[in-house]
């Protein structure tokens, strides 16, 4: 199966075709999505989206707004049921087992989870002690703090925060605490230049030692060698999807929908 | 410390420094069981008459003051989301929070409970019943009015809602809650009431939790 460059309204960076053959259902991804529905206040918002991820990919998710990306992020989560389709994990449902499936995860959504009355550090070691099963040790918040340069803010309450800061607090959490799958919804949202590049630099990291991560962005966020999924592509009526089923079919695709994931090319 | 604990512990040290929400519920009781005496007057038979039935609807309506911020705020800033895909079942993290609503409402009541009585002129063996009753009482007032609270989570003027839910499902514990005092009274047995009280608070323990998580599953959706 070869992947074919599909028409996109909105793409950021313009997908480049070149050596974008990924196979989707070979089975041999650790995270894979299979027909994947959702439904939201009776709304069809997309369907039948396939999407394979395997040891040090990075997913972006694209598309309008109302496209499902934080809805696609929630599914993968296990926030929000989807409304059909399957979830895998090394080939296994996550419903089977759902506290496993948190447990090897970092969600990032809009909302911080910060309480204005505590401390930044106390903020920090709270959610990665909840992870941990365990009151971590100071030495590991303090490093997730200093990461994003929120060290000599630890003893302030999380209230004294701007918007950048708690955004910074959200992703130093997903730092202080190791997992294989990052689920990020926008996360350089209120980000200054200095604090994206620590956070692109992070990712990069994250994927060097075989995590893998999904990300919602509008912003620019590089990453080398990430698979764009687009996701008005995966809306039930729209003319775009109806085309790209009569052009697989043409093809003697048998319609088969999938993410078509091409390779894009790191952005400096 | 287990997660279930660092849980406990957050909600716990959150209403000490907001200082609000925690000493509200106890303020509102005392407040209210001392509006008695002052609109009664000091009679002792008519006080000790009604006592048991005073203390308890406070208690009842005091609990009720906490319920709406017990998933609310949480579900406001993220922190449900983040709480529901921790490795602990949000089971778990539901029974956590009932248990840091109880040790702020229910747990405080206790202590204030026996010197409100004393002021209705409660009599002596009447006491030890009362605490005994409000100790099996009070949990499942929390666990019943957790129910309530998971459903109107993210709802619009919750408040009210709430305790039109949460107020008729509180009869039972009400009632068996003052009969234990008033057989003590009376130098009837009042230990089929504590019974009682003790089966409601082993049915509302797990239905409570069970309920009030299916709920907020829901809301999360």
């Amino acid at each position: 199966m070869n992947d074919t460059k599909s028409p996109s309204r909105n793409a950021p960076k313009a997908p480049e075709a070149a050596g974008a053959d990924r196979p989707q259902d070979n089975g041999g991804g650790l995270f894979t999505g299979r027909g994947l529905v959702c439904v939201r206040g009776g709304r069809t918002v997309f369907e039948g989206l396939d999407f394979t991820l395997k040891s040090g990919d990075a997913l972006v998710l694209l598309g309008p707004n109302g496209s499902g990306k934080s809805s696609l992020l929630r599914i993968m989560a296990g926030l929000l049921k989807p409304g059909g389709g399957d979830l895998l994990w090394y080939g296994y449902a996550v419903t089977d087992d759902p506290e496993s499936h948190h447990a090897r995860q970092h969600y990032v959504g809009h909302l911080d989870g910060l309480k204005a009355a505590m401390t930044v550090s106390e903020n920090l070691s709270f959610w990665t002690g909840l992870r941990m099963g365990e009151a971590p040790p100071p030495g590991l918040i303090r490093n997730a703090l200093d990461t994003f340069g929120l060290d000599h803010l630890a003893d302030f309450p999380a209230r004294m925060l701007s918007a950048g800061q708690k955004r910074r607090l959200s992703l130093a959490r997903v730092l202080a605490s190791p997992a294989d799958l990052w689920l990020l919804d926008e996360p350089a949202v209120a980000l200054d230049r200095e604090s994206v590049a620590t956070l692109e630099q992070a990712i990069a990291r994250h994927r060097r030692r075989g995590g893998m991560v999904v990300v919602a962005t509008h912003s620019e966020i590089a990453l080398s060698r990430a698979w764009p999924l687009y996701l008005d592509r995966f809306a039930p009526s729209s003319g775009l999807a109806e085309l790209r089923e009569d052009a697989a079919t043409a093809l003697g695709d048998g319609g088969h929908k999938s993410a078509r994931a091409s390779r894009q090319e790191a952005q400096p | 410390m287990t997660g279930f604990w660092l849980i406990v512990r957050r909600d716990v040290v959150m209403a000490w420094r907001q200082g609000g929400d925690g000493f509200m519920a106890i303020m509102f009781f005392l407040i209210t069981v001392t509006l008695f005496p002052l609109s009664v007057g000091p009679e002792s038979t008519i006080l000790a008459r009604i006592g048991a039935a005073v203390v308890w609807v406070a208690a009842l309506l005091a609990t009720l003051l906490s319920l709406e911020r017990m998933f609310q705020s949480d579900f406001e800033d993220g922190s449900l989301d983040l709480m529901a895909i921790t490795p602990l079942s949000l089971e778990a993290v539901v029974l956590a929070k009932c248990l840091a609503n109880w040790l702020l409402t229910g747990a405080p009541l206790l202590l204030a409970a026996p010197v409100l009585a004393m002021m209705l002129h409660m009599d002596r063996e009447g006491l030890a019943i009362f605490v005994t009753a409000m100790a099996l009482g009070t949990p499942s007032l929390v666990f019943t009015g957790a129910i309530g609270a998971a459903l109107t989570v993210g709802a619009r003027r919750g408040g009210v809602l709430l305790t039109l839910l949460v107020l008729p499902l509180y009869i039972p514990v009400l009632i068996f809650g003052v009969g234990a005092v008033e057989a003590a009274v009376m130098g009837q047995p009042a230990q089929p009431h504590l019974l009682v009280l003790g089966g409601l608070l082993l049915g509302t323990l797990p239905l409570g939790l069970w309920a009030s998580t299916a709920a907020l599953r829901q809301a999360l959706e």
